[in-house]
């Protein structure tokens, strides 16, 4: 997603002359392309994350489209305040650019994951979100909103991500990956093709799930939730992100503000940090959202309630 | 009197009607920097124009918290009348304690200290990067300079020699919980400005001739960007006022309220 970011870029920069990309000094091995086709729209302005912002509004008020880029905790979290009153109050097209898609800095330790940027950015009103499941769904996503009148936070993988077929990107809308009837998975990020694998372990224990990437998440995609939900009897939230404020606490808003029957299971972060870092594969197992763990946990609920 | 002595001595009797009126603090910040105020808005800044008009000077307070004093030189300069000067912290006014962008006239969103000037920092690079010859103002406090930003922001706007950008720094030595040099000190302030990269220049944050002199002599078109470092007395011109802490928030009553007038040469 990273790399996808880092051509796309590329081609907005081209369209919009007046995109510029801003970096706190990072982006080694991925903003080299734009620094060099676009030198006098590039600017490092070192390790100043507020700075960054604060610049970012400035310029953003004369006319320019800035896109600031860090790790995600570094980018949203650091200099949170200055986003909520620099391009979310004076509603400017600042692009918040955070990579790390949750644990993708696992090795790192928990000072570069990101469990808590969508919560947190999430309880600004004006606020867009976009967190993508693939390469090819986070290029379709910056292409299409290049323009957006208001600040937008694009939560990015650093990797690849696993083995996923084509995802799109519509405004306001959530991505169906695959079909099912007993139970729905919605998913945040990169982490929807552990989903995927997730549901094919379910199948082969009987239960047919379906799985939904939910890119959209700022401002709530309520409607096009609602309409899956009310299919479903049972659905789980996973997300490599806490269980408070993610896509769980959305879907559970949306379930009881929309009164539905639909049941919800959270799997995301619940438990503190400890010190122990990791692979991204370790950290999903270590937070009970591997492929494995995931499914073996719905497929006993869903034998529980089959028993009640 | 000279046009620029008429705006300030109207700025300081704004001041002091709008907080009496409205019961409200911060008097004691605003009248330190109506000097300052009444220099940039008689003598310096281009026309306030229409909001869109790109290439207008900006002028970003900082220190939001002496917003009456912009407001105040808004209201002088005919970008709202009277009737909206009276709203000020009125139920719905967008004359609030600190100044909203939603005002004709307020470019930027202050209050939260340190990031009025990352935003002018911000707003100097957008017109260098866009070939304008728009300058920007910022006035900040003393106080501000605890903010870690605001070096952060320094550092930037000095290596990217943004020459278009004037600093004002209000020098009156106070916070909102006692003296700065108690606080957290800031002795030999132009020097650490001149260290960050800066033009620091020492004056008289009273002396309208000196202040409008040093900023008519900075080349905005070439070089490093420029700090003012204004000494300025807290509460200048209200005799019980000047130099005392608990001004920063207390409103007045009505015996104050006319002794301030004196002061400040308004019969009541």
């Amino acid at each position: 997603m990273r790399n996808a970011f880092a051509s796309t870029i590329l081609d907005i920069a081209q369209m919009e002359p007046r995109v510029l990309l801003l970096t706190g000094d990072l982006g080694f091995m991925v903003l080299e392309p734009f620094q060099k086709r676009y030198p006098e729209r590039f600017i490092n302005v070192g390790v100043s994350e507020q700075n960054l912002l604060g610049l970012a509004t400035g310029l953003a008020e004369a006319g320019w489209i800035p896109y600031v880029y860090s790790i995600a905790n570094f980018i949203a979290l650091r200099p949170y305040e200055f986003i909520r009153n620099g391009p979310v109050l004076h509603r400017l097209p600042v692009r918040i650019v955070g990579i790390g898609d949750g644990f993708d800095y696992g090795h790192a330790g928990p000072t570069h994951l990101s469990i808590d940027d969508v919560g947190v950015l999430r309880t600004l009103p004006g606020m867009e979100i976009i967190a993508p499941a693939t390469p090819g769904q986070a290029r379709e996503a910056l292409l299409k909103t290049y323009a957006s009148q208001g600040p937008i936070y694009y939560r990015l993988g650093k990797s690849a991500g696993g083995t996923l077929p084509p995802v799109e990107f519509h405004s306001g809308k959530v991505e169906w990956l695959r079909n099912g009837k007993d139970v729905v998975l919605l998913t945040m990020g990169g982490i929807a093709a552990e989903a995927l694998s997730a549901a094919a372990q379910l199948e082969a224990l009987g239960i047919s799930a379906a799985v939904i990437a939910v890119a959209h998440i700022s401002p709530t995609p309520q409607n096009a939730l609602f309409e899956v939900l009310k299919k479903f009897p049972l659905a789980a939230t996973i997300e490599a992100h806490s269980v408070q404020g993610g896509l769980g606490s959305m879907v559970a808003e949306v379930i009881a503000e929309g009164q539905m029957v639909c049941r919800l299971l959270r799997f995301g972060v619940r438990k503190p940090f400890d010190g122990r870092s990791g692979s991204l594969k370790w950290l999903l197992r270590e937070h009970g959202l591997d492929a494995a763990s995931v499914s073996s946990t719905l497929h006993k609920m869903i034998r529980n309630i089959g028993e009640q | 009197m000279k046009k620029t002595d008429d705006f300030a001595f109207q700025l300081r009797e704004i001041i002091l009607r709008q907080s009496k009126r409205a019961n409200a603090g911060h008097i004691g910040s605003s009248l330190s920097i109506a000097d300052l105020i009444a220099v940039l808005y008689s003598e310096v800044l281009g026309p306030i124009g229409p909001r869109r008009e790109p290439d207008r000077d900006r002028f970003v307070l900082s220190k939001g918290h002496a917003a009456l004093a912009l407001y105040g030189a808004l209201y002088l300069k005919g970008v709202f009348d009277q009737s909206i000067l009276d709203t000020y912290c009125a139920d719905g006014s967008l004359l609030g304690v600190h100044p909203e962008h939603a005002l004709d006239g307020v470019d930027f969103c202050t209050g939260s200290l340190g990031m009025g000037f990352s935003f002018a920092v911000g707003a100097a690079l957008a017109a260098k990067l866009s070939g304008s010859k728009r300058r920007i103002f910022v006035l900040l406090s003393d106080a501000e300079c605890n903010e870690g930003v605001v070096w952060e922001a320094a550092l930037f706007a000095a290596h990217h020699r943004l020459s278009n950008l004037v600093a004002i720094l209000d020098l009156n030595g106070q916070q909102a919980l006692g003296y700065t040099r108690d606080v957290l000190d800031l002795t030999s302030i132009s020097k650490k400005w001149q260290a960050f990269g800066w033009i620091a220049r020492d004056l008289d944050g009273h002396d309208r001739t000196e202040i409008a002199r040093a900023i008519s002599e900075h080349n905005f078109a070439l070089g490093s960007p420029a700090i003012l470092i204004a000494k300025t007395i807290f509460g200048k011109g209200v005799s019980f006022m000047e130099n005392r802490i608990p001004w920063h928030y207390l409103s007045l009553n009505d015996e104050q309220y006319a002794v301030a007038l004196r002061d400040i040469g308004v019969e009541p």
